[in-house]
């Protein structure tokens, strides 16, 4: 009874080793076709007060408690952020992006992946981040893309706006 | 198939083993990680390295092999409710726990899973930066979730008597041979190093864990969040779903009851607590009768009328038993056998568990005009977790209240016979 607990432990512990070895590495996936790029829309940007800070009254000043009394009185609400990626003349995305928070005072989060066929492209990507208006930041550039590789559109206001990184 | 989580217990702590050894090599940045990881000595770290893998996925088939056998025991409802809840975190936790160490190598399978799991949580924004300082992040969770995962497994077993956590010996040396030989037959490599500008292709997912990435890609991350809440709530409230059984809980009787703690010790779902005298958790009592069995005030030689054991089952009494085996040997018979429900056996005095079985009810039937007494367990896995064990035990002299030495005692399979000496 014992010696055939023990062949079927071994019986058991072939296959056991086979779907390990198998399954831990096989089969490959790919979440990209080969002959595919990809384009990451992926940045965090605190967009502007959606209205702009007030200069307080001496009167409304008076009212305040000593400690409390700054000059400025700025809304915390931010603006929605709206983002365009147009390739090749085609508008892939666009979209408004409410600010995170209760109170709509934090980033602004957009993350967007999109696959194209390796090649050459031209992508222009806009963004407002005021209440209204035109887009206030603009960047058109053509690019190569082979297959396999990723464009990752980033935002950074402080270094000037949008960055096309390969 | 019984010991599925006694072999968790076991993966978990050559889990732990060989993360050690590899935490003492591993540099634990951004830059560093994926080159120290190449660096191991293929004979020692590599083969570590390796079982620390594979012991993980086979921690996955294991835990859900576990799952999948309690469910299909309906061992989930009533005084198993807590363990089969506390049970589900931990899928949870292991799973957490793994996705992250696959994180660590960086290379372009952990950028995979790593943006994966970003884009499945909403979180994917800014992932790029300040790596270090995301990496700490990942080291210090896939220390953390473990030891989390560590707690809870220990949360799982308080509602069991002598819980099972150490698998028996034969069954630890056969395992860990077997994963030392897929370590070193089929050692773990490292895809290619991280790559920000390399699209997910071709990508060598550990199906284990990471299935949930190319299901999230053929359906939705909502469609993911859903199907594993779904899941998981579904597992949560199973218990209060399907019907309980109709338990009557054992009983104490504060007269005959002289706190002596057997009954306590030999409870296999921790229903009895001790105070002065003994008291049942009726909620934890799965009505096995095995306390009685403990109970010294179970014993049919006391020469009172209605005999009260100090605990008992109200629906199957030690006075019943003795009554049942008063008219069983009033017909002189050459055997007399007792059984375990789950075991019915044609004549024979039937038990909730064949731990109920006082073994001085065994000597009164020898002394009684029995030639022989037979009784008879579960065949395989005991229904109430521990009866033929702790039978084994009392008839063997080594546990309280044990068989006289007046009387033999053989065991074949699940059947023991006893006869006078």
């Amino acid at each position: 009874m014992k010696a055939l607990r023990i062949a079927a432990q071994l019986a058991l512990y072939a296959p056991l080793m086979a779907i390990l070895a198998y399954f831990s590495t096989e089969p490959r996936f790919s979440a990209v076709a080969p002959d595919e790029a990809l384009v990451r829309v992926s940045f965090i940007h605190a967009t502007q007060r959606k209205e702009a800070c007030r200069e307080r009254s001496a009167e409304e000043l008076a009212k305040l408690a000593p400690n409390m009394r700054a000059a400025l009185d700025c809304p915390r609400e931010r603006s929605p952020l709206l983002v365009e990626v147009e390739l090749d003349g085609k508008l892939v995305l666009r979209r408004e992006v409410q600010p995170s928070g209760l109170r709509r005072d934090g980033n602004a989060v957009v993350y967007e992946r999109m696959a194209l066929p390796a090649g050459r492209h031209r992508i222009v990507a806009r963004l407002r981040d005021g209440p209204e208006g035109e887009f206030n930041y603009v960047k058109d550039e053509t690019v190569e893309l082979a297959g396999g590789r990723v464009l990752i559109i980033d935002f950074n206001a402080a270094r000037g706006g949008f960055a096309f990184l390969i | 198939m019984r010991h599925l989580g006694a072999i968790g217990f076991l993966l978990f702590w050559m889990l732990a083993a060989s993360g050690i050894y590899l935490y003492l090599r591993f540099d634990t940045s951004a830059t560093g990680a994926y080159t120290s990881i190449g660096e191991l000595e293929w004979w020692f770290g590599g083969v570590l390295r390796s079982l620390h893998r594979y012991a993980a996925d086979a921690f996955v088939v294991v835990t859900i092999a576990h799952l999948i056998r309690e469910l299909w025991l309906g061992r989930f409802r009533g005084w198993r409710a807590f363990t089969w809840i506390s049970g589900v975190p931990l899928v949870w936790l292991l799973y957490a726990s793994g996705l992250i160490g696959y994180w660590l190598v960086w290379d372009t399978r952990s950028q995979f899973s790593f943006l994966a799991t970003l884009e499945w949580t909403g979180l994917a924004a800014g992932a790029g930066e300040a790596p270090d300082r995301l990496f700490s992040l990942f080291v210090f969770l896939h220390i953390g979730l473990p030891l989390a995962l560590l707690a809870g497994m220990w949360v799982h077993v308080q509602r069991l008597g002598r819980p099972k956590t150490a698998a028996p010996q034969a069954l630890v040396y056969g395992f860990a041979a077997m994963m030392l030989a897929l370590a070193a037959l089929r050692p773990a490599a490292s895809d290619p190093r991280w790559d920000p500008a390399r699209a997910p292709q071709d990508v060598a997912v550990d199906w284990f864990y990471q299935f949930i990435h190319p299901l999230m890609y053929a359906t939705s991350p909502a469609f993911l969040w859903v199907l594993v809440s779904g899941i998981s709530v579904l597992l949560l409230l199973l218990p209060y779903f399907s019907r309980p059984e109709r338990i009557i809980a054992a009983r104490v009787d504060p007269a005959n009851c002289n706190g002596c703690g057997r009954c306590v010790a030999d409870c296999p779902y921790n229903a009895i607590q001790l105070g002065e005298k003994a008291k049942v958790l009726p909620e934890r009592c799965a009505a096995c009768g095995i306390c009685a069995g403990a109970c010294p005030s179970s014993t049919p030689f006391r020469s009172i009328r209605d005999l009260v054991s100090g605990i008992e089952l109200p629906d199957l009494t030690i006075h019943d038993l003795r009554e049942k085996l008063r008219t069983s040997l009033a017909a002189k018979p050459q055997e007399i056998v007792f059984c375990c429900e789950k075991a019915p056996t044609p004549g024979a005095i039937s038990l909730r568990c064949l731990a109920m079985l006082p073994p001085a009810f065994v000597e009164y039937a020898l002394r009684n005009s029995a030639a022989r007494v037979r009784a008879v367990g579960c065949e395989g896995e005991c229904a109430y977790r521990l009866g033929m064990e702790l039978s084994e035990e009392r008839f063997a002299g080594r546990r309280e209240p044990h068989l006289r030495a007046t009387v033999r005692a053989q065991r074949k399979n699940n059947e023991y016979s006893f006869v006078l000496r």
